[in-house]
């Protein structure tokens, strides 16, 4: 347990229930070395919040599928905030919005309220745990 | 002939069952007022005095909810998941959880902690490997506050060197034990509840003076819900030499409490539920301390409601004026021993029973959500699918001497509950404890099982 490089919470937000995704994250999670606590499909902003309490999370990794990620994910950095662990990472990916939209935009949109990182469809799993890793290295260098 | 005399040391009566193990048969019982107050063996003798050849019996053993039973404070970090999951390993082992506390303990707790008067306090939190900044807190505010009950640290593996550090410096009498939550929703209760029965027996009777019974008896070996949670266990899951009931749950209404114990993994009955929340005991039991025929009566008449209650008088025949009900109520509070004498009693007393299976089960269960996603509609469970059990046994004063007890216990099936998502139990046999043999059938099912099955077997009666 010692050895493994950080603990996050994985899951499909809302009312979708896109589960391959999420498995192929976990997988690469763990052959990465995490620690993954997934919470699976049709998660709630308060069961991501609630696990990574308990779990002690480094990071929350948020996947939705079904375009209405806008409206699901409102408001989770806010909820992290009040539940005492609002310097966790938070990283959502998948089709975020509706159609087709300027990807800088909704980046931004994202961005603004509050996640560390957006990705795009088609990002490969590798891209965002390097980007995990970095991101873990910069705030335990932040603490020390 | 081989005898065993078991006894339900109970807060009002104490309850003495002795019986034929070899054919699986009741010889004798009795009851008496408990004198827990005074010496209990007063009342112990008074019960047995009527009871002929209890000497000679091969296993005295007895259960007691008296002096106020076993008593529980516990402490998790998040109300859903490592509080609720001490919560539970404290109503398994037959506690009374006095309060759940969750997040840091701030020093108003800790005040009214100490108030409490618990027995034992259950501290949890963090899964392993996870957070470990609040029990630790929490064990140092425990630490330094006066309390000097016993102490089980069941929470994050990580966190226990430290927390055995602390309440050692501070000369605390503490345990340190698995992790009610190892994994997130994952429960881990067994180890624990071993525990609590072991502080029961080994020094919550001495510290009661119940331990005075051991001058005639065995001792008393576990509380008494335990005691009816394990007859449960047992009935539905068998023993080798004799088969068991399948799925069953049991109704215990008393005079304080509404107890409810399920016995089944409680998975979705159907295909396409996806199953989520904290991980459910087997062998569950809640207590709804808001319900009961007579301590708590007046809260009971409260969460059934005034009008729902006289209209259900009213389509039996009777109408009462509101202040009459009134009194009615506050009559069965003032005089707990009350027992009614006649039929407008006797109705009413019913319609509070009905309705108190109704709510406890409806806590009991778990419930089905439908969600309406974009590629249609998707179900989910919370909590345990009891609709499929085979069983419904109830126990208790109203039920063990109610003419027409079906009428209390269907109160419980999913036909009369008001929600529809809840799964209650749809069309299980409806079985009356008309012995009171619960408890001693628990008792009895620590050495000899397969007669504790026979025995409920042939005593559960069919309604």
């Amino acid at each position: 347990m010692i050895s493994k490089k950080g603990t996050v919470v994985l899951g499909v937000i809302g009312a979708d229930v896109h589960a391959i995704g999420n498995q192929i994250l976990e997988y690469a999670l763990r052959e990465a070395d995490f620690k993954v606590i997934n919470i699976g499909v049709m998660a709630s902003q308060k069961e991501f919040v609630q696990a990574a309490i308990e779990t002690g999370a480094d990071a929350i990794w948020v996947s939705s599928l079904y375009g209405h990620g806008e409206m699901d994910c409102r408001g989770l950095r806010n909820k992290c905030c009040e539940a005492g662990i609002g310097d966790i990472l938070i990283y959502v990916g998948g089709n975020l919005v509706i159609g087709k939209q300027n990807w800088q935009e909704t980046e931004k949109l994202f961005k603004n309220m509050g996640f560390d990182r957006v990705y795009p469809p088609g990002t490969l799993p590798g891209v965002s745990i390097n980007d995990l890793l970095e991101d873990l290295k910069l705030s335990k260098g932040d603490k020390k | 002939m081989r005898t065993a005399l078991l006894i339900d040391i109970g807060s009002t009566y104490t309850k003495t069952t002795l019986l034929d193990i070899d054919r699986a048969r009741v010889l004798n019982n009795s009851q008496a007022y408990t004198t827990v107050e005074t010496d209990i063996n007063i009342g112990l003798k008074k019960a047995l005095k009527d009871i002929n050849g209890w000497e000679r019996a091969e296993y005295k053993l007895a259960c007691s909810s008296a002096a106020g039973g076993l008593k529980i404070i516990a402490i998790g970090l998040v109300p859903e998941l490592t509080a609720e999951a001490a919560r539970r390993a404290a109503l398994g082992a037959g506690s009374r959880v006095l309060k759940t506390y969750s997040y840091q303990l701030t020093e108003k707790d800790i005040v009214e902690i100490i108030e409490l008067k618990a027995d034992i306090i259950l501290l949890a939190g963090g899964t392993d490997g996870g957070n470990t900044e609040v029990i630790i807190d929490n064990a140092q505010k425990i630490a330094e506050s006066s309390l000097s009950q016993a102490i089980i640290v069941a929470g994050n593996r990580v966190a226990s060197e430290r927390i055995k550090k602390i309440f050692k410096r501070a000369g605390k009498e503490f345990y340190i034990k698995e992790n009610v939550m190892p994994n997130l929703e994952e429960l881990n209760i067994k180890p624990t509840q071993e525990l609590i029965r072991k502080i029961f027996l080994d020094k919550i009777i001495y510290a009661r003076g119940l331990n005075r019974v051991n001058e005639f008896i065995d001792g008393i070996i576990m509380p008494t819900p335990a005691a009816v949670l394990k007859a449960a266990e047992v009935l539905a899951d068998g023993c080798e030499e004799e088969e068991g009931l399948g799925k069953l749950m049991v109704i215990d209404i008393g005079g304080a409490t509404t107890d409810v114990h399920s016995v089944a993994n409680g998975k979705p009955e159907k295909a396409g539920v996806s199953w989520r929340g904290l991980e459910e005991p087997y062998a569950k039991r809640t207590v709804e301390g808001d319900l009961g025929m007579r301590y708590s009566v007046l809260s009971l008449a409260e969460t059934i409601g005034e009008e729902k209650v006289r209209l259900e008088l009213n389509k039996k025949g009777y109408n009462i004026s509101a202040d009459k009900y009134k009194e009615m109520i506050k009559h069965r509070r003032s005089e707990t021993e009350f027992i009614p004498n006649n039929e407008k009693e006797r109705v009413l007393d019913n319609i509070f029973g009905r309705n108190a299976s109704c709510i406890a089960v409806s806590r009991h269960v778990g419930h089905l959500k439908t969600v309406y996603t974009p590629l249609g509609p998707s179900y989910i469970q919370e909590g345990k699918d009891l609709t499929k059990i085979k069983y419904l046994i109830g126990t208790g004063g109203i039920i063990v001497k109610n003419e027409n007890p079906a009428f209390i216990l269907e109160g419980a099936l999913y036909s009369n509950q008001d929600n529809s998502e809840l799964l209650a139990p749809i069309g299980p046999v409806i079985l009356k404890d008309s012995k009171y043999l619960m408890a001693a059938a628990g008792l009895l099912a620590e050495l000899e099982p397969k007669v504790s099955i026979k025995i409920m077997k042939n005593y559960l009666e069919k309604i």
